[in-house]
């Protein structure tokens, strides 16, 4: 019933010994994830969460010692780019990263050797991942969503929260959220989550939740037109921005008339899909 | 974060481009005896971080150091945009014979710097590009390679350089390419580099942006920052680490998450509201941070009410709850405030909140519509 991660998934946790990695660590361990094994350097040997999870100091230890499939990242942003290429160099084939502030420059670099490496990156600046009933991999608060036939992908962390919650209030449930971050250069796109959710049997519809800057959603909707069979519903944050402001974070900016709402509204609405004029209109363009 | 103009020749001089004579001015009689240095002609130039300079009459031509100083009287006392001229750039002046536009950033899509070069260069640039795209010439750039003496050569020979500049040209964009690599910017850009009537190249204007998240490793371009070009409730707000932009409305925005702010704004304007401002406190914002950004808008003499939208995930309803008293303790001035709290620790955020004086909503639409209500009550007493 999901993509990406399931109930088999094993999880190691970068940075788990920190204020935001231990807080998170053990709401995923209390939602039913199979935390194997946390990674903080120098920490090596200890036991944290009431001594269920081992701490080792490298990746190379972890993986020998536990084996996981999946790696989460809550290391700050100055050593987040060296914890990304630790994870990959150790072949752990799925990286996680919520860590927000890391260097664009170093993105570009990191992207283009994990690309090399064949990982696949969710993030940075990300709110991660959540199968609901199964396994929880970042941040998603996972009482607000139930298990289900909808696939959600979302460029936002707290707005794909909110839309969470307007599905599960009208008893819609999800089979995977993924949250790829906000940006300029990601790992996972839009486009890369649409091929998985359309060959995925237990994804019945797809919610993308889109927001000015780049062209992503203009490369979606043209996969979503060409090659989707399954309905997408969508949602464009920052339809009232000025142009020329910068919203926020790095990704959120309207430049030389590209990465407007309206032009991503105009492509997305041109393959089909329904785009909503607030998040709790969702639930509704998918009945 | 932008440089000034003449913060980025500096940067420019630094990695070998050619760039005018000259210096700063903050007094006119400053810019005087810079123009004597410079021979007595020379441009006077304000030096604001917003674009429009020229139109505005911000850039002007000085026959003399006594006109000069005529001119840097003038423009040190105008506003361009609402900023205030608080110096000058006096420069040579340079004969053109061609103006080039050069500059490199970040291509989302290629995920790789590009850089773009025209011969059609100057403050129509943008123009030309929507035009006559066929007249703009770019390169992506690989980034474990670097900019390779071909690819620069590539653009001279696609935009029609005259061949006796194509080595002078290589060495400008290797050193604007080291730049931006160097200062960790997010675009860096010659417009005009200029042909001069002697037949040189000269990078006669030009821009940095830096990337405000890679500012750690460059104290010294960190130190750069003018924080007389921030106007009061953005420089707090970056203090505190918030994201803030003033808007038009009257109903103030308080949210976690950019995408939820974007969002939040565009449900209030889906229900006829107005926003007063963006404001995204960030993940994980502790007590203090929410106090702050919540004293910056009650400081909005235009705010009638308030809209908090906060749904929890890295962070927590409790710490924004106890911001939210800290900031009301601290202020007289009283505003309606519909509070929206859901996520993480959302019971005890609830808790703290259940004494203070706040309208809660359960839905953002249902916010929205109770702050457009709240900031249409006429204000008593």
């Amino acid at each position: 019933m999901s993509i990406l991660i399931n109930k088999d998934t094993r999880l190691m946790v970068q940075g788990i010994t920190g204020r935001e990695g231990i807080f998170h660590a053990a709401q995923m361990l209390d939602y039913g994830t199979k935390i194997v094994a946390g990674v903080t350097p120098g920490k090596g040997g200890d036991w944290v969460l009431e001594g269920k999870v081992p701490v080792f100091d490298t990746v190379d230890q972890a993986i020998a010692a536990t084996g996981p499939t999946c790696s989460v990242s809550f290391v700050p942003a100055r050593f987040a780019v060296d914890a990304m290429l630790e994870a990959a160099d150790a072949q752990i084939p799925l990286l996680v990263c919520i860590t927000e502030g890391i260097p664009v420059q170093d993105m570009i670099m990191v992207r283009e050797y994990l690309d090399r490496a064949g990982a696949r990156l969710i993030g940075p600046n990300c709110p991660g991942l959540l199968t609901p009933g199964e396994c929880k991999v970042g941040i998603i608060p996972g009482h607000i969503a139930e298990p289900g036939p909808v696939g959600v992908v979302s460029r936002s962390g707290t707005l794909t929260y909110e839309v969470l919650y307007a599905l599960q209030r009208s008893g819609l449930g999800v089979s995977t959220c993924i949250g790829i971050g906000g940006d300029p250069v990601i790992g996972t796109t839009f486009l890369d989550v649409l091929e998985l959710f359309e060959a995925d049997p237990h994804t019945e519809s797809v919610v993308l939740i889109g927001e000015i800057g780049g062209t992503d959603e203009e490369r979606a909707a043209e996969f979503i037109g060409d090659q989707m069979t399954k309905p997408v519903v969508s949602f464009i944050a920052g339809q009232t921005a000025p142009p020329g402001k910068r919203m926020g974070h790095a990704g959120a900016i309207i430049e030389g008339g590209s990465g407007l709402a309206s032009d991503k509204i105009a492509a997305l609405e041109s393959a089909g899909v329904s785009v909503a004029t607030t998040p709790d209109a969702i639930p509704e363009l998918l009945a | 974060m932008k440089l000034h103009e003449y913060q980025s020749k500096q940067l420019f001089a630094q990695h070998g481009i050619p760039i005018p004579r000259g210096r700063v001015a903050m007094t006119a009689s400053e810019a005087r005896a810079i123009a004597e240095e410079l021979g007595g002609r020379a441009v006077i130039k304000a030096q604001v971080l917003v674009g429009g300079r020229g139109k505005a009459g911000g850039i002007r031509l000085a026959g003399s150091s006594e006109e000069a100083e005529e001119l840097a009287t003038q423009v040190l006392g105008m506003r361009i945009k609402e900023l205030p001229v608080r110096k000058v750039l006096v420069d040579e002046a340079a004969e053109i014979q061609t103006e080039i536009y050069l500059g490199v950033a970040n291509d989302r899509a290629a995920r790789t710097p590009v850089m773009i070069a025209s011969m059609d260069g100057g403050i129509e640039i943008e123009e030309v590009a929507r035009k006559d795209p066929e007249r703009i010439v770019r390169v992506w750039v690989d980034p474990f390679l670097g900019l390779r003496e071909y690819q620069a050569r590539n653009l001279a020979t696609s935009m029609e350089l005259p061949r006796q500049l194509w080595s002078e040209f290589a060495r400008i964009a290797s050193g604007l390419f080291k730049t931006f690599l160097d200062a960790d910017a997010t675009l860096a850009e010659i417009n005009p580099l200029v042909i001069t009537d002697a037949g040189k190249l000269l990078a006669l204007d030009g821009k940095v942006i830096l990337d405000d998240n890679a500012l750690y490793r460059h104290p010294e371009l960190a130190d750069l920052r003018d924080i007389d070009e921030e106007v009061a409730p953005e420089r707090e707000a970056r203090k505190y680490g918030l994201s803030y932009v003033k808007l038009n409305g009257d109903i103030g925005c308080l949210v976690n998450g950019a995408g939820l702010a974007m969002a939040t704004m565009d449900v209030i304007k889906s229900f006829g509201g107005e926003p007063a401002n963006f404001l995204d406190v960030g993940g994980g914002a502790a007590a203090e941070k929410v106090a702050a950004a919540l004293k910056i808008i009650l400081a909005d003499e235009t705010v009638r009410s308030i809209l908090l939208n906060i749904f929890g995930g890295i962070t927590r309803c409790d710490e924004v709850a106890r911001g939210i008293l800290m900031a009301l303790a601290g202020i007289q001035r009283r505003v309606p405030i519909v509070i929206r709290l859901v996520g993480t620790n959302e019971e005890e955020g609830r808790k703290i909140l259940a004494e203070a004086d706040l309208t809660t909503a359960a839905s953002l639409n249902e916010a929205a519509k109770l702050a457009i209500a709240a900031s249409r009550v006429e204000a008593v007493g």
